[in-house]
């Protein structure tokens, strides 16, 4: 039995330090991320290239979601969360608009982005706009290595309360009108 | 004697815990092979409880509802008590045919049912069952908790919109209402909760309450508030307008048979069970309590929360749609904000005498 148990030791010892010359952990990570960052690719192809808008909306959900596990992924446990709430919680509302707003006998081509020459202007833009990331990729001084980000939440309200305390208050006001102007659009403002 | 000593101080699952982390200590002879085999033997226990709850409030719904309506509920299946009657049913559900409809989106009508269970058990996580025992322990446990629990509205929209039938359809859409709009209020009615433990860590909430008084006597209008919209979030009667058998077949899951349908109901329960959990952890106590230990005051307070959701579902009628939205933008929202407008004020003058 013992000799068993020192095999298996062994063994675990043996695999162990393989996975430390070939440096596993940090490969894990990077898998990882290539992991999601390939799924929220696909599934941004996804919004594009299906022809029912419903699976598009559900692509785009599936999107954010990859995103937001990204965050969490690096240890942005509060950006993760907000990720989810927000656009999760407002995907589904988007939803029910497209359906409300393009309900028809049959969603199989609700979708219109066919053509060649949107295809053409598509690309061009996808173009300036990714040359425009990779000049600001290149031109910023990045940290290597991220740094831990522990507890962000009491640093955030800290900041957002008293820092930045004008854009969130202006933020708040321009939500209440967006409210306001829903409501009146919504139920009719009385006339005089 | 050392071992029972050692269970009461330290609590029963964490000394299990203990133990099989030695094991495979010795097994394997690495720790991080053991911690790995601690996180698949966690994530089992949980998926257990999950299927053992759905079992068992299957036979307990029935045996709640015959005793509010003074009739004797199952009695035919395993002697007097009907005590195999989840087991036929589950029989019965799994050799049911699978139809499916015409004309139906075929993938996302599938996926529906399956998505559904994905939050549903995802948040089961962040509970902390007893001192120190949860799978994962967060900084921002709870909003990581709302925002995963808010995803399963989607899940209802889509299947009732694949089904490609009118009252699935509009059981969706009733949904969506419904579950963002007692997001709301539950969102903030736990925030007077957090701000009086100071902390969004779910062990630091119930430890919390072992130092102060329980949540459900320092903020009973967010506890009202809590249940009220937990009971709407779990679309259970009064707020089973999803379903609404009288105007909508069965909503969302209308189209749905055999183990597909036996899902929405497996998450159901699910859900039941999380959201009494969290009222426990958040109001209850959690598994502050004399004499037992942590985990069996845990489970009592936890039954003791599931009894009260069947029983207002046996003896509330269902409200009207109209009815429902008002309710949580009309009464409860502006309770819990002024929930926490109080405690806000409450713990600035603690703070001056």
């Amino acid at each position: 039995m013992d000799a068993l148990l020192g095999q298996v030791h062994a063994l675990v010892a043996w695999a162990f330090s393989l996975a430390n010359d070939y440096d596993v952990p940090s490969l894990i990570e990077a898998g990882v991320f290539f992991l999601f960052a390939g799924l929220a690719l696909l599934f941004a192809c996804g919004v594009i290239f299906f022809r029912n808008v419903v699976h598009s909306a559900l692509s785009l959900t599936a999107t954010f979601i990859c995103v937001a596990c990204l965050y969490l992924s690096i240890g942005a446990d509060f950006m993760g969360a907000v990720q989810i709430l927000v656009y999760g919680g407002a995907v589904a509302v988007l939803i029910v608009m497209a359906i409300m707003l393009t309900r028809r006998d049959n969603m199989a081509h609700s979708n219109p982005s066919r053509g060649l020459f949107r295809h053409a202007a598509a690309a061009v833009l996808t173009g300036l706009f990714l040359s425009g990331m990779a000049a600001v990729a290149i031109l910023s001084p990045f940290k290597s290595a991220p740094q831990s980000l522990g507890d962000a939440a009491p640093g955030l309200a800290d900041l957002m309360l008293s820092h930045y305390v004008l854009p969130f208050e202006v933020a708040a006001v321009l939500l209440l009108i967006a409210m306001i102007g829903a409501i009146v659009l919504a139920k009719g403002a009385e006339e005089r | 004697m050392d071992f029972l000593h050692l269970m009461m101080e330290q609590g029963v699952i964490r000394t299990l815990a203990d133990e099989l982390h030695d094991l495979f200590m010795l097994v394997f002879g690495n720790e991080v092979v053991a911690s790995f085999l601690m996180k698949g033997v966690g994530i089992g226990a949980i998926l257990g409880v999950i299927s053992v709850a759905a079992i068992v409030f299957t036979y307990g719904e029935r045996k709640v509802c015959a005793f509010m309506q003074v009739r004797l509920g199952p009695n035919r299946v395993g002697g007097r008590y009907g005590l195999l009657q989840p087991i036929a049913d589950m029989l019965k559900l799994m050799s049911k045919e699978d139809i499916i409809p015409e004309g139906c989106d075929r993938v996302v009508w599938a996926l529906g049912p399956m998505l559904l269970f994905v939050p549903t058990a995802l948040i089961y996580a962040f509970f902390p069952f007893d001192n120190g025992v949860a799978l994962a322990d967060v900084n921002v446990g709870i909003f990581l908790m709302l925002a995963i629990s808010s995803q399963s509205v989607l899940p209802f929209l889509i299947s009732g919109y694949a089904s490609n039938s009118k009252y699935a359809f509009i059981g969706g859409m009733r949904t969506v209402a419904q579950m963002l709009s007692y997001e709301a209020p539950m969102v903030f009615s736990l925030l007077g909760v957090v701000m009086l433990s100071g902390s969004m860590r779910m062990c630091d909430i119930v430890e919390a309450q072992s130092q102060q008084l329980w949540f459900i006597l320092m903020q009973p209008i967010a506890f009202v508030v809590f249940v009220i919209s937990a009971t709407a979030e779990t679309n259970r009667v009064p707020f089973d307008l999803v379903e609404g058998e009288a105007e909508i077949v069965a909503g969302p899951f209308a189209e749905y048979s055999g183990m597909r349908w036996a899902l929405f109901f497996l998450a159901e329960y699910a859900n039941l069970l999380s959201v009494s959990i969290l009222t426990t952890v958040f109001f209850l106590g959690g598994w502050n309590g004399p004499f037992l230990p942590g985990v069996v005051w845990f489970g009592i307070k936890v039954l003791a929360m599931v009894f009260v959701f069947m029983w207002f579902r046996w003896t509330f009628p269902r409200t009207r749609v109209d009815q429902m939205l008002a309710f949580s933008w009309k009464v409860l929202l502006p309770l819990a904000l002024a929930n926490v407008l109080f405690t806000g004020v409450g713990i600035y003058a603690r703070q001056w005498m």
